[in-house]
Formats: C-alpha cells, sequence, structure tokens
C-alpha cells in the first residue's frame, strides 16, 4: 500500500491538532511548560502515524461515516449484550455444550482497511465468534457452536458495516 | 461499611448510585462468567472466546457505573475514553492472539473426535 502523497501537511497538521487537543483534555496543566512538551510529543507521534491515522481517502463524508457508526454502534452494543448472556448460560451448564467449527465467510460487500477492521472487531466481540485471519476478503471465523456460526453468515453484520462505510 | 441495605435504610441514595450499583454488579457478574469460562473451555481458541468479550462487556459495564457514580465531569469524559479504547483494543488483541495460533497450525478442539479435522475446517 503505498501512501498518499497528496495533502500530506494537512494531514500532518489534521494529526496534530487531534493530538494536542486529546493531550489538552488529558494534561489538565496548562502552564508552558506542560504545553511545551505536549508540543514535541504530539509532533513526533503525528511524523510517526500520520499514515495510520489518515491511511486512505473514504468514498463518503466523514462526519456522515461517523452519524451512522454511532447509530451502528448501538446496535452493536445490543448484540454484546445478548450474546454475552447466551455465552455465559453456555459456561454455566453443568455439562459444556460446546461444538467448535472453524467456516470461512466471504465478505464480498466490505473493502479498505477500516471497513475490514470493523467487521474483524465486531465478529470478535459478538460471543460465539472470533476472527481467526482475514484473507482478502475471507474472514476465517472460529464459532463456539454452529447456530453461532449460522447468526454470521445470515450477513446481518456485514450489511451493517457496508452501510456504514460505503 | 455501607452496604447496599444500609443505603436503601438511610433513604439518602441517588437515582446515579443505583445506576452504578446495577452496572458494576453486571460486570462483576460478566468478568465471573469469563473466568469460569477460561477455567472450563477445552481449548486456546474456545478460550479465548470466554475472556476476549466477557472481560470487553465486563469492564464498559464497570466503567459505565463509575461514569454514573461520577456524575457529568471531567473525570467521567476520560473514563469514557478508558472505555472506548479497551472497547477497541480488547478485540484486536483477541484476534492478534487467535490468528498466531491459527497461523501456527494449532489445532482446534473438536467435539466428535473421530472425525477428521479436515473435514470440519472448510478451507
Amino acid at each position: 500500500m503505498t501512501p498518499h502523497s497528496k495533502n500530506l501537511p494537512f494531514r500532518y497538521l489534521a494529526t496534530f491538532v487531534y493530538l494536542m487537543l486529546f493531550w489538552l483534555f488529558l494534561s489538565g496543566h496548562y502552564d508552558i511548560f506542560h504545553i511545551s512538551i505536549g508540543i514535541l510529543c504530539c509532533a513526533g507521534v503525528s511524523y510517526a502515524s500520520t499514515d495510520l491515522l489518515f491511511a486512505c481517502p473514504p468514498s463518503k463524508k466523514r462526519h456522515i461515516i461517523f452519524f451512522q457508526f454511532v447509530i451502528y454502534l448501538g446496535w452493536l452494543l445490543y448484540q454484546i449484550v445478548l450474546a454475552n448472556l447466551q455465552v455465559a448460560r453456555l459456561v454455566l451448564s453443568p455439562r459444556l455444550a460446546i461444538d467448535p467449527c472453524i467456516i470461512v465467510y466471504n465478505a464480498r460487500l466490505l473493502q479498505g482497511d477500516v471497513a475490514q477492521a470493523t467487521f474483524g472487531n465486531s465478529i470478535t466481540l459478538t460471543p460465539g465468534t472470533i476472527t481467526l485471519d482475514i484473507r482478502n476478503t475471507e474472514f476465517h471465523v472460529h464459532a463456539l457452536t454452529p447456530a453461532f456460526a449460522e447468526d454470521l453468515k445470515n450477513g446481518a453484520m456485514e450489511g451493517w458495516v457496508a452501510r456504514v462505510y460505503h | 461499611m455501607l452496604t447496599l441495605s444500609h443505603l436503601i435504610s438511610a433513604g439518602d441514595f441517588a437515582i446515579n448510585d443505583i445506576c452504578a450499583i446495577v452496572l458494576i454488579i453486571g460486570g462483576l457478574f460478566f468478568f465471573f462468567t469469563s473466568t469460569i469460562g477460561l477455567l472450563r473451555f477445552p481449548d486456546l481458541y474456545s478460550r479465548m472466546h470466554a475472556t476476549g468479550k466477557g472481560d470487553t462487556l465486563a469492564v464498559l459495564l464497570i466503567v459505565s457505573g463509575a461514569i454514573c457514580h461520577h456524575g457529568v465531569n471531567l473525570n467521567s469524559a476520560k473514563l469514557l475514553l478508558i472505555a472506548i479504547f479497551i472497547f477497541i483494543a480488547n478485540p484486536t488483541g483477541t484476534h492478534a492472539i487467535a490468528r498466531a495460533a491459527y497461523r501456527c497450525g494449532i489445532k482446534p478442539w473438536l467435539k466428535n473426535a473421530d472425525l477428521k479435522a479436515e473435514e470440519r475446517i472448510d478451507q
């Protein structure tokens, strides 16, 4: 992956501003000494990691992505609670009724690092499934029971993530 | 010592304290189940199931409880940031461990050991 050289000074500046705001928010000391340390640290980190924060320009406006992401987060939290209760029941049942399997799920809808990372983390967070590996668009997933694997295969979560990013 | 019954009998409890107590007890419950799962599950992958997300939800609940207890101020905002970072870092770490094991070729535990692993892993 080649870093986009377009708008490079702007992206450095944006990273620096975000980091500096974060520094001021966390530090709570607003004298010359602490702020100058903050400027040094933020400059160093933004020099090293601008490509991580703004790796590729998204296909949509950022604030729309953010808004839809918050809605998705609400749905995801609900799924996490629901599925954690299911795993708690599995764990606490006297006979351990698990039947693990590994499936390969092809997420064709998702393009780009951020969408795939979001989807991979969402799979891991909804209990019963863990992302083992991502090869191009193939997600290798370990499922505790075949029922959890079926839940993933119906594609609801992939649809949500695709709606946020594309 | 300040117990739940003490709070109720004293009559000076606020709604945010009740929220905090409920959330933190919920968080402790999920910590409990994920620890039990860590001990009971048979192999690395299924143990990652127990710890990777039970812990995430538990920490989220406990941090939310602490936010309820603190009310709206700068400390709560910092607690919220902790929750967000754990929400991102915990599944990523789980995935990193599980992927390392998968690429090293560690075979998952299967219920019917007489079935060949190759028949179950359709790749």
